[in-house]
């Protein structure tokens, strides 16, 4: 699908016209994401996502937990947009707080992904001694697939939100690790990495001030769709018990109740996995889009 | 042949070992003394220091962990914590209905994806193309559990076409009717993926001069698709298929919990709810086992496919 692009810089230009002034790198970068109809809508669909779960408690007409039972099951209406569930709460406004637990799950998830994951990519990369031992680590790791890694540290510390968290997290690093690694590996044959060394340029500086810039944009890339990832896993997890339990609104612990009366109130089930989808959609848009903006063999 | 085959077995001894490792840490990673979740928060003292002595936790760590191996290699994995039957008897007892439903869903997704990717490729930037392109977006961004509750709703509960849950064995027309909203379940999570692949693959191979050429000697346009372009694009796609077992594995983790399967996702998950360790650990490990011995049995068949694997 990664269709060439036109780079704007390449095109011929009509006879005689003025030059432009030569644009800066990111006045190009930016001009290429702005084209983009991938980022474009991944980015909207992300702001919002970020603006509901800032906003949460001015948009929630309800709080999320509070049952009524007089109101169980009513469909969407004027009163309740996305109707109530079996306990007759609002079922927008445990979306609107569900917000905020998913980019919670993205984030931490992500982020203790992406700091394992970095450093041991770096590490590997950029020391042959130690590539092998941390390679061969992570096949381990890659020989659960996906979901059974997360399943088995939950079957470990025990079902919870935040052990969700960290276990999605460790079964995120493989994917980080190997990025960077290819990465570094590609960077360090650059000889300005030669010539910072031959200045007598310390390694962990060479490291930082070097190579991690010219891997960022994979590390970006990596950690956009790593937060689908994140937070398609968190919600599986959840659905089966193993993750959030109520009343936390997560979007797949309200599937999991919803699934018990799916013949009475399909609604209840239907909004938290338009929620999933919609957020997973805008992640995956967004993560996809920057790859190709920034691709570097693109970027001439 | 043979020993590309036995390099290969090689290499996965060191990440069986580490499996191992990871899989024993399980009981010694819960926070607290693993006894006294097993025998439960009220029991007595002496009651604890029992199972610490059954289980070998007054052991150092290092010898816990030679007898586990030792006791996997003999097969004795232990018995479950609450009904007291040996582990690998009911391992053995689920693993066929997870293996059942993970075939079907490997057949299935060739069966949508293969044919999919084809005509879209074949016909780039047509509407079916498109149409394709949006299906994978779609398909992607959708939880497998979402596909299982709006299949169960659609054709289970609203048209009745299905049976609601519940499993039958395949050698009836039952249970094919029981198996076939959880193999389109467990299938939906790896559909998007093998259309794009077939479908890019696909691409790359209608643009190869043998193509053109074949076509210009005037070969059938549908000889042409499936004899020069399909044959060519296929070695990629039998890899993925392959590679794509583990997914469809960990799918029925969720697919049989929705359509209450008694297969071994669904044991392993309530296992984990009612803290039933060793079953969780015996699940575990016959999991990645079967994952680390599908890859060997693709990389192996994909070398005879193809001998610039073997040599290359």
């Amino acid at each position: 699908m990664a269709a060439a692009r036109d780079t704007g810089l390449g095109a011929p230009r009509a006879a005689g016209a003025a030059v432009p002034a030569p644009k800066s790198r990111q006045a190009t970068l930016w001009r290429r994401l702005g084209k983009s109809w991938q980022v474009c809508i991944g980015g909207i669909i992300v702001a919002l996502l970020l603006l509901t779960a800032g906003t949460a408690p001015f948009l929630a007409i309800a709080d999320p937990t509070q049952p009524d039972i007089l109101a169980r099951f009513a469909g969407p209406s004027h009163a309740h947009p996305f109707g109530t569930d079996n306990l007759g709460r609002d079922i927008f406004s445990q979306i609107v707080y569900g917000s905020r637990i998913s980019l919670s799950i993205g984030l931490i998830s992500v982020g203790i992904a992406a700091a394992f994951g970095i450093t041991l990519g770096l590490l590997a990369g950029f020391y042959r001694r130690l590539d092998n031992p941390i390679m061969r680590a992570i096949d381990v790791l890659l020989a659960f697939p996906g979901l059974l890694l997360a399943i088995a540290i939950v079957g470990a510390l025990g079902p919870s939100l935040q052990n969700a968290m960290i276990a999605v997290g460790i079964a995120t690093i493989p994917g980080f690790v190997r990025i960077v690694r290819s990465a570094v590996l590609r960077v360090r044959a650059n000889e300005y990495v030669d010539a910072a060394r031959a200045v007598g340029v310390r390694d962990a500086r060479l490291v930082v001030r070097y190579v991690l810039p010219n891997v960022s944009s994979e590390i970006i890339v990596t950690a956009t769709l790593g937060m689908a990832s994140a937070i398609l896993f968190a919600a599986a997890l959840s659905f089966l018990g193993l993750g959030a339990q109520p009343p936390t609104p997560e979007w797949g612990a309200m599937v999991l109740v919803a699934r018990n009366y799916l013949d009475i109130a399909p609604h209840q089930a239907f909004f938290p996995i338009a929620a999933i989808f919609v957020t997973i959609l805008g992640f995956n848009f967004l993560g996809d889009g920057l790859r190709d903006a920034l691709d570097p063999r693109l970027y001439r | 042949m043979a020993s590309y085959i036995a390099g290969r077995l090689v290499q996965a001894v060191p990440v069986l070992l580490g499996v191992s490792v990871l899989v024993f840490l399980i009981l010694h990673l819960t926070p607290g003394n693993p006894a006294l979740v097993v025998a439960g928060p009220d029991a007595p003292p002496d009651v604890v220091r029992d199972i610490e002595r059954t289980l070998g936790l007054d052991q150092p760590l290092y010898v816990q962990y030679g007898r586990y191996v030792a006791r996997m290699i003999r097969g004795d994995f232990g018995r479950s914590i609450r009904s007291r039957e040996p582990v690998l008897g009911r391992l053995l007892d689920t693993f066929p209905v997870t293996l059942g439903l993970a075939t079907v869903g490997v057949v299935w997704t060739t069966l949508v994806s293969v044919p999919m990717g084809i005509l879209a490729a074949y016909r780039r930037n047509s509407l079916l193309d498109l149409s394709t392109i949006f299906a994978v977006l779609a398909g992607n961004a959708m939880p497998v559990f979402a596909i299982g509750l709006i299949l169960l709703w659609v054709f289970a509960i609203n048209l009745r076409w299905f049976p609601l849950t519940g499993y039958e064995s395949l050698r009836t027309l039952e249970g094919w009717r029981h198996i076939a909203l959880p193999a389109i379940t467990v299938s939906s999570g790896v559909i998007p993926l093998l259309t794009r692949l077939t479908r890019s693959s696909m691409l790359e191979v209608l643009h190869q001069d043998y193509v053109r050429s074949a076509r210009a000697k005037g070969v059938r346009e549908t000889a042409v698709i499936v004899r020069h372009g399909f044959r060519n694009a296929l070695l990629p796609v039998i890899t993925v298929i392959g590679l794509q077992f583990g997914g469809l594995l960990t799918g029925a983790f969720i697919t049989e919990s929705i359509f209450s399967l008694p297969g071994m996702g669904r044991l392993v998950v309530q296992a984990i709810l009612g803290r039933d360790f060793p079953i969780v650990q015996g699940g575990v490990l016959l999991f990645a086992v079967t994952f680390v011995a599908t890859n060997i049995l693709v990389d192996v068949g994909y070398a005879a496919a193809d001998p610039r694997i073997r040599y290359g």
